[in-house]
């Protein structure tokens, strides 16, 4: 039973990362929605990372001083001005990790 | 013009640095797997069928917290659906590609791979071979993630919890937006979706993750109608 359903959220899945690319004409979006389409990236991945920093592991709201809002901040600065990919990661990593293990 | 190796390349290269997050994150669903108890093929064998971090560990604590196999599909469904988002953009560098071609490259699109090709796409529109770009990234991120989650589910509960490896993955996205934040169109829109996010975090099926992109683009048509 599981293997089937991880079989079907695979086609499903599938479905989500083919349907656009290969089942539908590019022409039936007006030129309206592609300039709104040109959001999508701005439009998404916040959605991602303000539960991965403001939400726990047990869908809670985190406290005001977790760690992990000192590392969020850390990550924005280094990557805004180095604009380097590793830098951000790193940067934030290591400033939550600070705080976790020495403070 | 660049060669399909050089864009090919290209592509491997702009999501290298993401393995800083993409390595310790497939660890860690590998090891989680493990923890709640499924057997490590079937934990394998999601890398591969479902190919998607974070539906990945959902499905699996679903189910191993008692979920029907119904909710658990579900999910994935809810969770992956952002895809459509992609592939509507993508489309636009993809059309010229045979129906065959459309149907394979749309395997390997995953989060990080359509952020950066789509970058390059932007600013190479003239290229002849764009979509070598999209297999470099997105082949990159397939591989790393079979051997990551592999790497996790043989080091099982060796993988220190308290390291919380798992922020890894909004610094890896923070990477991806934030030079955007320089523009206040862009900035409304990112709050928008982030505000979005916590408000409906508890909505069924972990649809926040598919409604609030939806809000946060009707924000972005209002405010393109409003910059006119």
């Amino acid at each position: 039973m599981t293997w089937l359903s991880i079989i079907i959220a695979g086609i499903i899945t599938y479905f989500m990362r083919m349907t656009m690319v290969a089942l539908v004409d590019r022409d039936l979006l007006g030129e309206k929605v592609k300039a709104v389409l040109a959001y999508v990236p701005s439009a998404v991945f916040p959605a991602i990372i303000f539960p991965g920093i403001f939400i726990n592991d047990y869908g809670t709201f985190i406290e005001m001083n977790d760690p992990k809002i000192f590392g969020a901040i850390i990550a924005i600065l280094v990557g805004y001005f180095s604009r380097n990919v590793i830098a951000t990661i790193i940067s934030g990593l290591f400033s939550y990790w600070i705080i976790i293990f020495l403070l | 013009m660049l060669s399909k190796k050089q864009i090919f390349n290209k592509g491997i290269l702009a999501v290298a640095p993401h393995m800083f997050s993409v390595i310790p994150f497939g660890i860690v669903c590998g090891a989680i797997g493990i923890e709640l108890g499924f057997s490590p093929i079937l934990v394998y064998a999601m890398s591969i069928i479902i190919f998607g971090g974070a539906s990945q560990i959902v499905f699996l604590q679903l189910l191993s917290g008692g979920a029907s196999a119904l909710i658990a599909v579900t999910s994935v469904g809810v969770i992956n659906s952002r895809h459509l988002l992609y592939g509507a953009v993508l489309s636009e560098y993809l059309e010229k590609l045979s129906f065959i071609k459309k149907l394979l490259i749309s395997y390997l699109v995953v989060d990080q791979g359509f952020a950066e090709s789509n970058k390059f796409f932007q600013k190479n529109k003239n290229e002849t071979h764009l979509h070598y770009h999209l297999l470099g990234s997105g082949g990159t991120l397939w591989v790393c993630w079979q051997i990551s989650t592999l790497a996790g589910i043989i080091l099982g509960s060796f993988v220190p919890e308290e390291l919380g490896l798992k922020f890894a993955v909004p610094l890896t996205f923070i990477a991806i937006v934030v030079q955007d934040i320089k523009k206040l169109d862009h900035v409304i829109v990112m709050i928008t979706c982030g505000l979005s996010s916590l408000l409906f975090f508890d909505a069924p099926f972990k649809s926040y993750i598919i409604i609030s992109p939806i809000i946060a683009l009707f924000v972005a048509a209002l405010v393109l109608r409003l910059k006119k």
